[in-house]
């Protein structure tokens, strides 16, 4: 069985730790530097991305972070998440693991009062669209070359996926579709397989 | 979702609304009175701030009449951090939670810390745009104001005391009841939605979920990172930190070390190195001889 691990300091990383573990992953919270190494895969879930990055880089986490993101160990960032992966965020030097060739922007569509929710087509994933719940969401103002879009909204890319770095703006793990969730599952059975 | 559930027949921005409350578990909320004293709470690693004019100790001590804070001060602060930043209207309030929402404020707190604008209804809340927190006692104050369309619940506790019997006492009473509600067959809810005073679909939920269909934070006499550990220990899913830490001695290293015993709160090693050391707390408000008409957690009906 694959073993996924939630960091665990801050946000909502009890509701991926439900959908893993629903779809029969082992899934592990992880606040501690030397429970990294013990995952397949690993998501940096939605909440305050200053207060995750913070909380990561103060508590020893951050660098073996990126270490086992370098050394080939899929990841997946929801929201916050996908600002702690991106490259570069607009505006700010906060502490970040940068393994996303992107650039992101912060609170892009807006405070809470602007929060939504869209229809998003991912053709990937078939042709149901996919419900995008969108919180104080940030958006990927551009990406490099090697980094594939498997979604947009407004023409702004919200899903993207480099090799085994998946990123995205929503939250799938509010909606009770857990297509996100398995396209994430599969990339860590692929790189087991070829690791 | 499961539309036999009161939760699974709400709106999108419904669902929107919580899912903000759901990004806020597992951090701290500090109360701040300054630009300055934000910047202090998000460098500590709070995840919100609460803006307001005074803490509730002060609001205690010098008395008057409570009220929304001035816009200005409240702007100044959503200038000064990037993180959520929420502000508190009077209870019943209509027009300072429309002021609040007008003004992008994340998360509206119809408090009990001010002075109530209404001695017997809350704000309808499902109304708006902008989600709201409120305080409960027990299971049928957080049922009711859950019903009214907040998004989060926090127990009261005792605000600006620095005494956490008070917040003990209500995160133990919610569970309490709703423990008491599993397993009841289904002709004996009726009866005891009637007895907490709460809407039936709220309590038949909460009878076949075990959990209050809203996370659930802890509020009221948080003074040291053991007592946030506590009230992680007792199943609250983030802490609110009133007058905690800008009432000591050292505030920036307090909000530090309440935020690192939120994060390890299961640690009791690491709680060790996080308590040490950090400077004199709020001197506090015994709450056990504090008279009837200073308590602010009766307030809300």
């Amino acid at each position: 069985m694959s073993t996924v691990g939630v960091i665990a300091f801050q946000g909502d990383f009890h509701r991926h730790l439900q959908v893993f573990a629903e779809l029969g992953l082992d899934a592990r919270p992880i606040r501690r530097r030397e429970e990294i190494a013990g995952v397949d895969g690993l998501v940096i879930p939605g909440g305050e991305s200053t207060t995750i990055g913070m909380l990561m880089d103060r508590f020893g986490l951050l660098r073996p972070a990126i270490d086992a993101v370098a050394g080939g160990l899929p990841v997946m960032g929801t929201c916050a998440g996908a600002i702690l992966l991106s490259r570069e965020i607009v505006g700010t030097d906060q502490v970040r693991l940068g393994v996303l060739d992107a650039v992101i922007e912060r609170n892009a569509y807006g405070r809470q009062v602007d929060s939504f929710e869209a229809a998003i087509a991912v053709p990937e994933l078939g042709d149901d669209p996919v419900t995008g719940v969108f919180i104080r969401a940030p958006r990927f103002v551009s990406v490099g070359s090697g980094v594939e879009v498997l979604a947009r909204f407004e023409d702004a890319p919200i899903l993207v996926r480099q090799d085994r770095v998946l990123a995205l703006s929503f939250h799938p793990e509010l909606t009770g579709d857990y297509r996100i969730h398995r396209l994430f599952a599969s990339m860590i059975v692929s790189a087991g397989v070829s690791a | 979702m499961n539309e036999s559930l009161w939760s699974g027949r709400q709106t999108a921005t419904w669902r929107n609304k919580i899912g903000l409350a759901e990004m806020l578990k597992g951090g701290v909320i500090m109360d701040v009175t300054t630009p300055e004293q934000a910047r202090i709470a998000a460098e500590a690693g709070a995840q919100a701030v609460m803006a307001l004019e005074r803490v509730p100790a002060d609001i205690r001590a010098q008395g008057g009449v409570a009220r929304m804070s001035d816009p200005a001060m409240i702007e100044e602060i959503q200038k000064a951090v990037s993180i959520p930043v929420m502000a508190k209207c009077r209870i019943g309030h209509l027009s300072e939670a429309r002021i609040l929402e007008a003004m992008g404020v994340d998360f509206i707190d119809e408090s009990e810390v001010l002075t109530p604008a209404d001695d017997q209804y809350h704000v309808d809340k499902h109304g708006f745009k902008a989600p709201f927190v409120c305080g409960c006692r027990n299971l049928g104050e957080a049922l009711r104001r859950i019903g009214e369309g907040a998004a989060l619940i926090r127990t009261k506790g005792e605000a600006g005391t620095g005494d956490i019997v008070e917040a003990v006492r209500h995160l133990r009473t919610v569970h309490a009841e709703i423990r008491s509600l599993r397993d009841l067959p289904a002709e004996e809810l009726m009866t005891r939605a009637k007895e907490l005073g709460a809407p039936y679909d709220l309590v038949a939920e909460v009878a076949q979920t075990g959990k209050l269909p809203v996370p659930n934070f802890s509020a009221g006499g948080v003074a040291t990172p053991a007592d946030a550990a506590l009230m992680m220990q007792l199943g609250a899913e983030a802490v609110f930190v009133g007058s905690g830490v800008f009432k000591s001695d050292n505030p920036a290293r307090r909000a530090r070390a309440i935020v690192d015993a939120v994060a390890y709160w299961d640690d009791p090693a690491r709680l060790v190195e996080i308590s040490r050391g950090i400077g004199e707390p709020m001197t506090g408000i015994n709450v056990s001889v504090m008279p009837e008409e200073d308590r602010l957690a009766g307030r809300g009906w």
